[in-house]
């Protein structure tokens, strides 16, 4: 049987994965989308492992729901990107200025 | 080491490699594909702690859906790749400093818990035979989260409209049709009856054409 603490390391190394290509692709808002994307999968790896060690379905329903959001979150971040490339002809982070922010 | 564990960890060593060539892969195409597998990965793990719908939700919703939109936005974009390259030296060594003190930090978290380290993937009750992952599941989403299940249908049906009013462009030069004029359109309109005298056929095939005509 597998110990809890196996998928929990697994987790964070996959989450400081995704904090890191955050830093590294600052030209590309895509492979900023995928960095997002891998940090939730280890959050819902540390979701399933705990549901699975508590003996509770409610972290496989947030998981559910966590999968709901993200898919969302990709077609209007996606959407999004599309709508700046057309107006900038770029997907560089250092364009995304227009605010003056 | 049993059985278990050596699958457990095959799957978390190609997660973890993958996931490490999504974000340094020189082609987005490529890490889109590394995606694709880090998720094959992390789904055999889900199924490995007993989470047989997750696992293959994850499979269909992300590689199915998600990735595919990835992808297709990716081809449909024209990016520049030796631009996007630029300045990634630079910001390697801050974000490699910052994964590492996350990693020390969480593993030192774990580490310093409880003694014995708890199992998962036993004879758990949720995963027992006779009911399934998936019948348990569906039987507390319809029951005691039925309101956020229909929150999340919501959520989803609000992504659909906005994904779509966002990329929806209106073109001067396009033209459209007006269904209410199509509708309104009376046959003085669009046919006009002409009276014209029957003629006498002719041997000469020329003037007959243009008299058709």
């Amino acid at each position: 049987m597998i110990p809890l603490s196996y998928y929990l390391v697994l987790g964070a190394i996959l989450f400081s994965i995704g904090v890191m290509g955050i830093f590294l692709n600052r030209k590309n808002v895509i492979t900023i989308l995928m960095a997002i994307e891998l940090i939730l999968l280890a959050v819902n790896i540390n979701f399933i492992a705990f549901s699975q060690h508590l003996n509770n379905l409610a972290g496989q329903v947030f998981v559910f729901f966590i999968l709901t959001v993200a898919a969302a979150e990709a077609a209007v971040g996606l959407a999004i990107l599309v709508l700046f490339f057309r107006n900038k002809r770029s997907i560089d982070v250092d364009d995304i200025n227009s605010l003056n922010g | 080491m049993s059985v278990l564990e050596a699958i457990f960890f095959l799957f978390a060593t190609v997660l973890v490699v993958s996931a490490f060539m999504v974000i340094t892969a020189r082609n987005p195409v490529h890490s889109v594909l590394f995606l694709v597998l880090s998720f094959f990965n992390g789904a055999a793990l889900f199924i490995l702690a007993g989470a047989e719908f997750l696992g293959f939700t994850l499979i269909l919703v992300y590689v199915g859906a998600v990735m595919v939109l990835f992808l297709f936005v990716l081809m449909m974009l024209d990016i520049n790749l030796q631009r996007m390259r630029e300045g990634i030296l630079n910001y390697l060594p801050l974000g490699a400093a910052i994964a590492f003190v996350l990693v020390v930090e969480m593993a030192m978290a774990l580490s310093t818990g409880s003694g014995g380290a708890p199992v998962i993937g036993g004879d758990s009750a949720l995963g027992g035979p006779e009911a399934g992952n998936t019948t348990l599941l569906g039987r507390v989403l319809y029951s005691v989260y039925l309101l956020p299940f229909e929150v999340a249908a919501l959520v989803l049906l609000v992504a659909l409209i906005a994904a779509i009013a966002l990329t929806l462009r209106h073109r001067p030069e396009t033209k459209y049709q007006v269904p209410g004029k199509q509708v309104q359109v009376r046959r003085e309109d669009r046919v006009r009856m002409v009276d014209m005298p029957a003629e006498q056929r002719q041997p000469t095939t020329g003037e007959e054409k243009s008299a058709e005509s």
